[in-house]
């Protein structure tokens, strides 16, 4: 598998009233064609600014993308043109949100809002794109969907408005999706037909996908890879089956520990991670998690830890190996 | 549990919000039927969890049963009493012993009142304190939730979320209640400080002998803190039994596939997991299905599911089902 994307030293800060908010401090991570990468991270760790920074998605002011480079097969998209980029964003990378309300046009019906780009980016007629449009709602699971294309999007419920956003996402068979907690706002026998829909689509059409979610049990079934983020950095990625096995992050760990599983005997209590999420106004020189860390050693209070390679594929941002205890 | 001794008997309750129409005058033109006739005990000192998707009834079962909403009809006994029959002063008595804690922790609390005075509120209404003493109850009050005491005088936009939760619970501890509700008090919070809550919530009730309603939609949180587990569809309890018993054997299918939709935080069993997948969506509360409600999406639904009402029976002690088919 060949590197279709490539992020390299991301960094995204916000102009507010307190101050900088240093959203993205560095980022860097690479998506293989046809793999699915999983974000993880806790509310404002810098997830949805990571990806809206890459598609320059992020406005400005207040923000502003000031290093790092996004290449897509190559090319650099942070520095294309505006109308280059709006291509890439309408045929080749799409995304899903998490609220599907906030992105549907409350007044257009949902066939002119799902066939929009095709006619747009890939030169179809009304007719062309209506049948396109019509394959792709079945493809999602929508009843009738010759019937559907004139209602207006309030007469789907959440989980198919869901469905008829990643419809509209995949109508151009971009090669990556991304689908920014696109199952966060739904119930769960809902979020299992998404998921079992993004699986299904994703070995049909062989298309890679970022799936960024706070909820480490619908990405351990999904991804192939995990990236997890804290504070604005990247601080642990590995294939999926590693970072559950051998959690090297001491925040990784701790919200493994957090989580109370369906396949558990008895009642253990829950590991908690002390403390609170870092507020972001400062970059900081020593370790993002050292005031909520059980390992931290002097060191972390004087150096902030790059990521590191610990075996062939795995990385973590973090002095200590937790699993010794001792300084790496 | 001390000689299972009910702390709370709910029978047979319902709760109807009726739809209006008219612009001069309001006819009633149907009703959502958020709760349709429910019924259960919950036993001193345990942990009841109450679990079903959005929209299920499960706020509204929790607000009917402190009388936030006067239910349509069935009884709520508390100590003996029953609480909808109760008005006024004897109502506001009994309640005092059954408090609340809600999901948002940011909308609940007054913005333009300190701490101190959020949580020493209600002591000062039902006369438990006077001024002078709120000062240290408040201190007492934040220290046992695992807060600063020196945090009276701040405003709640002054905390984090998980910290806002705390105060909510602080403020319910106030009137030292023997049950609270627990309305998805969890939901609104990063996944690190939820276990957080949780064993604060864990630890309280060891200490004080609480009794909780925990309600949620997360099965993997509800199956760790509740002794017995209800199961919510559309207004109704499908299911009703013991933890270990709901997780092992489920006997209604909807319970079914709510538990085999939950994901389990590892790849490798994740890898070989069998899903029930349900098809479609949550029928309207306006109208109900006829016979079961679950039959519109019930993968073993059968004619008579169509015509006949299940009837929710004890199958095995203490195992409770709502289904023509077990
Ligand atoms: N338009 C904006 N103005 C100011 N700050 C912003 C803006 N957008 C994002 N931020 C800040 O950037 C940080 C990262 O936000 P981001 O939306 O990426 O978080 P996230 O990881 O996606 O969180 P969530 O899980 O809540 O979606 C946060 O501290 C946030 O407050
Ligand atoms: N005040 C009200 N007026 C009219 N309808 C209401 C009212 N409160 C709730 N409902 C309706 O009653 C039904 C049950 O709502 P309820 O809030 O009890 O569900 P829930 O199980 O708590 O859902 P959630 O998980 O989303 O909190 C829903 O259809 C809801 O729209
Ligand atoms: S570098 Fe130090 S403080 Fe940071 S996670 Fe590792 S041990 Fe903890
Ligand atoms: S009564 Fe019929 S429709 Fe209802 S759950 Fe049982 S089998 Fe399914
Ligand atoms: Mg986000
Ligand atoms: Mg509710």
């Amino acid at each position: 598998m060949s590197e279709l994307l490539s992020v390299q030293g991301l960094e995204t800060q916000f102009r507010t009233r307190e101050g900088i908010v240093h959203a993205v401090n560095g980022v860097s991570f690479g998506l293989k064609e046809g793999e699915t990468l999983g974000i993880v991270g806790e509310s404002g760790c810098g997830k949805s600014v990571t990806v809206m920074s890459m598609l320059r998605l992020i406005p400005s002011p207040p923000g502003k993308v000031s290093a790092g480079k996004a290449l897509f097969q190559g090319k650099d998209l942070l520095k294309m043109s505006d109308d280059e980029i709006r291509h890439i964003r309408g045929s080749q990378i799409s995304m899903v949100f998490q609220d599907p309300m906030t992105s549907f046009n409350p007044v257009l019906t949902i066939g002119r809002q799902v066939s929009e780009p095709l006619e747009v980016h890939m030169g179809m007629n009304r007719k062309q794109a209506d049948d396109r449009v019509v394959e792709m709602l079945t493809k999602v699971g929508i009843p009738n969907p010759r019937d559907r294309l004139n209602d207006y999007p309030h007469q789907f419920s959440g989980g198919m408005r869901q469905r008829v956003m990643i419809a509209m996402a995949l109508v151009c068979t971009p090669q990556v999706l991304i689908a920014d907690e696109p199952t966060t706002a739904l119930d769960v026998t809902i979020q299992a037909q998404i998921v079992e829909l993004a699986k299904r689509i994703r070995d049909d059409l062989g298309m890679a996908i970022i799936w960024i979610t706070h909820d480490l049990g619908v990405i351990a079934g999904l991804a192939d890879r995990l990236a997890v983020m804290y504070g604005g950095y990247i601080i642990e990625t590995a294939p999926i089956r590693d970072v559950y096995a051998h959690p090297s992050h001491p925040y990784t760990l701790g919200l493994l520990g957090s989580l109370p599983r369906m396949d558990e005997s008895g009642q253990r209590r829950l590991v908690s991670i002390d403390g609170l999420p870092p507020v972001l106004l400062e970059k900081p020189n020593f370790c993002p998690f050292a005031p909520r860390c059980k390992y931290v050693v002097e060191r972390c209070w004087k150096e902030n830890p790059p990521l590191m390679q610990i075996s062939p594929d795995h990385t973590a941002a973090c002095w200590v190996n937790p699993e010794t205890g001792r300084e790496r | 549990m001390a000689a299972n001794e009910v702390l709370l008997n709910v029978v047979d309750l319902v709760k109807h919000f009726p739809i209006m129409k008219g612009v001069l005058i309001q006819k009633q033109v149907g009703a959502v039927h958020a709760v349709d006739g429910v019924s259960f005990d919950i036993v001193k000192g345990e942990t009841l969890g109450l679990v079903g998707e959005s929209g299920c009834g499960k706020s509204t079962t929790g607000r009917a049963i402190l009388q936030l909403h006067r239910p349509t009809s069935g009884s709520v006994f508390y100590e003996g009493k029953d609480l909808v029959k109760l008005k006024g002063e004897t109502l506001r008595k009994t309640r005092r012993r059954m408090q609340m804690i809600f999901q948002d922790p940011y909308a609940s609390l007054n913005p333009r009142m300190t701490v101190g005075q959020i949580i020493t509120e209600p002591m000062l209404i039902h006369d438990m304190t006077t001024q002078k003493d709120t000062q240290g109850h408040a201190e007492r009050l934040l220290k046992l939730v695992g807060l600063n005491p020196a945090y009276t005088s701040r405003y709640p936009h002054e905390f984090s979320g998980g910290q806002r939760q705390r105060i909510g619970i602080a403020r319910a501890l106030a009137l030292e209640p023997a049950l609270i509700v627990c309305d998805e008090p969890i939901s609104a919070l990063d996944v690190s400080i939820q276990a957080q809550v949780v064993n604060l919530l864990e630890d309280l009730q060891a200490k004080l002998g609480l009794t909780y309603l925990f309600i949620a939609h997360d099965l993997s949180m509800v199956r760790h803190i509740s002794d017995r587990v209800a199961v919510m569809y559309l207004g109704i309890i499908v299911e009703l039994t013991t933890r270990d018993e709901l997780y092992s054997h489920a006997l209604h299918p909807y319970t079914q596939a709510l538990l085999s939709a939950v994901p389990i935080p590892d790849p490798a069993i994740e890898a070989n997991r069998k899903r029930i997948i349900l098809t479609g969506d949550v029928p309207s509360p306006v109208n109900p299905p006829s016979g079961c409600r679950f039959r519109t999406r019930c993968p073993i639904a059968a004619e008579i599911c169509k015509q006949k009402k299940p009837e929710f029976r004890e199958v095995t002690p203490g195992h409770w089902v709502a289904c023509h088919m077990v």
